[in-house]
């Protein structure tokens, strides 16, 4: 058994793990308790566990939770909420830009990777930037009009 | 009109599930609380199975339909809004629950709306005749002198009034659905038509929604179930001391249905990668790459006539002048490809189970979680719970099974989650299509025969429920086939061609375990018909619309079509366009048409391509859809799923295919089966048609029917090279480029 802190949307958090290399992802949804990344692949493929790490979008399903100990961890909780939504969550809500949502969060959290970069990317770095997301229902239209319309302040 | 998204979270539209709760909440579905509903009526003619009015003058409507994130959650308020005459922001939704709801049938085929939204609606129309009756009753007036305002009946002079709430509330209707019961004047629609915004999307959008895969309950365990490394093989022996440096994880088996628990979710995943095991036989599967020639070949179950009009003797007897054409169009082995793998929790103590799903059919699956448990079904309560899309049947229904026979021998609650090359794996696939099309033309251009031979993996009659994989590998019988949907609608063409001969050709056999995914057949089968009558078209040497509304009689179908082709800016030509042979990039443009199961939603689609000559890639540069389901609930929730639709199939039609060895699926990961990524996404222009006084005709799957055709008319117009086999891959495109068998 291992203890381990991390520090997750800017609160120290400490968790006991049998094995340290437990990827983030499973330590964020079942020892934190934040059920908005979600697990797609564990392959890296997928982008639904994405969170920001020190500010880059990261899988965290092979992120092993040894390796941000000394890191920033942002979960999609930690940008905003239901009653206070993010700038970039906003804009996902104005243009009611997820289906079944599962791939959603990923997407709103490399969002915010690629607005803190790059603050008015064009509609080909937004498709660029979300890349390696997939979704499945076919919200892309609706989340790619989102990014930009969070770009240009939420209009 | 105001309405606040505030408004819908405070009554109830995000879920509270969680460790943290009582057992008895995180048991209480989605809603807290919903557990003191348990006793009310469920049967599907009383008003109280769908809806109750509260003593605080809120409303709960109960849906045995369920939403996957189609829109039906804030649809069916809508219904209720407009007909019971509440504020939609005052209505929560208990969904999918068997012990809640009323069993309406699966959620699929598009009907969620078209039937089980109008079984609702009169159901609140009905509610609301209740209530004028009681405030006739109550304020001494007669039922003419009222009408009914906001959860209020009040006298028409404004004199007097009662609230719902006090007329019934936390009391029973009491009253059948009466079928008869008047509804709204569309003229006066408040909140039917309206593109009111979803309840889920804040919460989904901000992380806080609940899903299926983030229940949790006290005692539960985390558990992997270990497949076969070929199809139906026998477990030999399982080594348990290969896991014995995994903390606290458990090998469970029956028979040859292997999993391993832990606490902890991370010491499952390590445990299944970790288990040894030996496994041996197993049934081989077919030859992937002559799929298509074995389908052919195979027994017939049945011949099943779909049209049959006039005389097609020219297709074999052609007389002077005339023209035959012959085509052959295939469509591969898909998977539903749920972005999340499939989930399943399932708590079962005694003589009792919970079980908690994303299936699309809780209802009927109840009664099937049932038997594999050897329980009563009146002892089984299935939850919906949200999970991925899933687009027909996923391994939702699989993953609950594993659960319950999981929960049932520990005696403890378990949560399964597949993993990714679990569902690539092991999803039921959507079936492969075969189709054998021929045309006779005459002098004129005119088809004077049309012949459609289907080659198609038939459903089994009466089957209950598709077989479990857990079952089968822990050997509790169950009852064997598969099911494929309703695969054979649309392969005759929607014009009124004279002499017209189509006919199915059952067969026993599909490669995998098959289920119905989106638009049960109807894509493949749109896709050789509609590129078939392009194929005559251009050998006609017609304008490919001109050549479609000639004989296209329905004017509704003539509206898309024409309003797509005013929105392209199309211009009449026969195809392909002419073009310089050796330019870099081909560009062209591509139309169809369904009217889906032919009488059902109406929909065009426009498609403008780019393809690269060298590579072989084709770039979609722009979709136009023109889309007439009759009467819209929600506008905007209809356009989401037309561009789920559009992008879904083309997904489908340029990259997917499921292939296999011998002994398994090898497509398992998002690498070996690539989907659609957001550089590929193209611009996509809807016109939805509201028709505020026809029946709604279903939004779910009609646009995603005539994707891969207009793709494929597009492709042609752009080089002159006809593509029949999906998907269109670039290796592909550029052997049909070169000449080569495509
Ligand atoms: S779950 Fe991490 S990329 Fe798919
Ligand atoms: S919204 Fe369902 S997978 Fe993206």
């Amino acid at each position: 058994m291992a203890t381990l802190k991390i520090t997750v949307n800017a609160t120290a958090r400490t968790v006991e793990l049998d094995d340290p290399e437990t990827p983030l992802l499973y330590v964020l949804r079942n020892d934190l308790g934040l059920t908005g990344t979600h697990f797609g692949c564990g392959l890296s493929q997928c982008g639904a566990c994405t969170v920001l790490i020190d500010g880059r979008a990261t899988r965290s399903c092979v992120t092993p939770t040894s390796s941000v100990q000394t890191r920033a961890v942002t979960t999609i909780e930690g940008l905003g909420s239901p009653e206070r939504p993010d700038p970039i969550q906003a804009a996902f809500i104005a243009e009611q830009a997820a289906q079944c949502g599962y791939c959603t969060s990923g997407m709103v959290v490399a969002a915010r990777a690629l607005l803190q970069q790059n603050r008015r990317p064009n509609e080909a770095q937004v498709r660029e930037a979300l890349a390696g997301n997939l979704c499945r229902c076919g919200s892309h239209a609706r989340v790619i009009r989102a990014v930009l319309r969070a770009a240009a302040g939420g209009r | 009109m105001t309405f606040s998204r505030r408004d819908f979270l405070k009554a109830g539209g995000v879920l509270v599930v969680g460790a943290s709760l009582a057992p008895s909440l995180a048991r209480a579905q989605t809603i807290p609380n919903a557990d003191r509903f348990l006793g009310k009526p469920l049967e599907a003619d009383r008003v109280d199975a769908f809806l109750a009015i509260h003593a605080d003058g809120s409303v709960t409507l109960f849906s045995g339909k369920v939403d996957m994130g189609t829109g039906g959650r804030i649809a069916m308020r809508q219904i209720v809004a407009e007909e019971l005459d509440v504020r939609p922001e005052r209505i929560t939704m208990i969904e999918g629950d068997t012990a809640l709801t009323p069993d309406q049938g699966s959620t699929a085929g598009s009907y969620g709306i078209a039937r089980g939204g109008s079984q609702l609606r009169q159901a609140a129309a009905t509610g609301r005749q209740a209530l004028l009756a009681l405030g006739a009753a109550r304020l001494g007036r007669g039922v003419e002198d009222l009408e009914t305002a906001d959860g209020v009946v009040r006298t028409k002079d404004g004199g007097a009034s009662a609230s719902y709430a006090d007329l019934i509330g936390d009391k029973a209707f009491g009253v059948a659905l009466d079928p008869k019961a008047p509804l709204r004047d569309p003229q006066r629609f408040r909140f039917i038509g309206k593109s009111l915004p979803r309840p889920d999307v804040p919460a989904k959008v901000t992380g806080r929604h609940k899903y299926l895969h983030d229940l949790t309950l006290p005692g539960m365990l985390h558990a992997r179930v270990i497949r076969p490394p070929a199809h139906g093989a026998t477990l030999k022996a399982v080594d348990e001391s290969s896991i014995a440096s995994v903390a606290g994880a458990k090998v469970v088996r029956i028979e040859s249905f292997l999993a391993v628990v832990a606490e902890r979710e991370w010491n499952a995943v390590r445990a299944a990668r970790q288990l040894r095991a030996e496994w041996t036989g197993g049934t081989p599967l077919g030859d992937h790459a002559t799929l298509f020639d074995s389908m052919r070949a195979s027994t017939i179950v049945r011949e099943q006539p779909i049209t049959r009009r006039g005389d097609v003797s020219a297709l074999d007897s052609p007389g002077p002048g005339v023209r035959t054409l012959s085509s052959t169009y295939r469509w591969p082995v898909h998977s539903h490809g749920s972005i999340g793998p499939s989930c399943g929790v399932a708590d079962v103590s005694g003589d009792r189970a919970t079980i908690w799903s994303s299936s699309q059919g809780t209802h009927r699956y109840r009664a099937a979680f049932a038997r594999v448990l050897g329980l009563a079904p009146e002892r089984v309560r299935v939850i919906y719970l949200d999970g991925a899309g899933s687009y027909g049947q996923n391994g939702a229904e699989d993953a609950a099974c594993d659960a319950a026979l999981l929960s049932k021998a520990l005696g403890r609650p378990v949560r399964v989650q597949w993993s990714r090359q679990d569902e690539h794996g092991w999803d039921p696939k959507g079936p492969p299509q075969l189709l054998s099309l021929r045309a006779a033309v005459d002098e004129r251009g005119e088809v004077a025969a049309w012949e459609t031979r289907a080659w198609l993996p038939v459903s089994t009659a009466n089957l209950p429920h598709l077989p479990f994989l857990a079952a089968d590998a822990a050997r509790i019988p169950q009852a064997q086939g598969r099911a494929t949907g309703l695969i054979y609608q649309n392969i005759d063409p929607p014009y009124q061609y004279p002499n017209v001969d189509a006919v199915v050709r059952w067969i026993p056999d599909a490669p995998l375990r098959t289920s119905p995914i989106r638009a049960p057949g109807k894509i493949a089968n749109s896709f050789a018909v509609e590129s078939f009558v392009d194929e005559i078209a251009a050998l006609a040497g017609a304008d490919a619309l001109a050549f479609r509304l000639k004989h296209l009689t329905n004017p509704r179908g003539v509206e898309v079509l024409r309003k797509v082709a005013a929105r392209m800016g199309w211009q009449a030509r026969p195809s392909p366009k002419p073009a310089d042979p050796n330019a870099a990039i081909a560009s062209g443009r591509g139309i169809a048409y369904v009217h889906y199961k032919h009488d059902e939603t109406l929909v065009a689609m426009g498609m403008e391509v780019e393809v690269e000559r060298a590579s072989g890639r084709i770039r979609v540069t722009r979709v136009v859809c023109a889309h007439d389901c009759g009467l819209m609930i929600n506008p905007d929730c209809v356009q989401a799923q037309v561009e789920g639709n559009v992008l879904q199939t083309l997904s489908r039609a340029l990259h997917e295919e499921i292939v296999y060895d011998r002994e398994r699926v090898t497509t398992v990961d998002w690498q070996a089966y690539p989907i659609l990524t957001f550089p590929e996404v193209p611009p996509i222009e809807v016109e939805l048609i509201q028709r505020l006084d026809a029946p709604p005709l279903g939004a779910g799957e009609a646009a995603s029917a005539p994707v891969a055709a207009a793709l494929s008319n597009a492709v042609f117009d752009a080089t002159g090279v006809r593509l029949r086999t999906v998907p269109f891959r670039p290796e592909r495109v550029r052997a049909a480029l070169a000449g080569r068998p495509a």
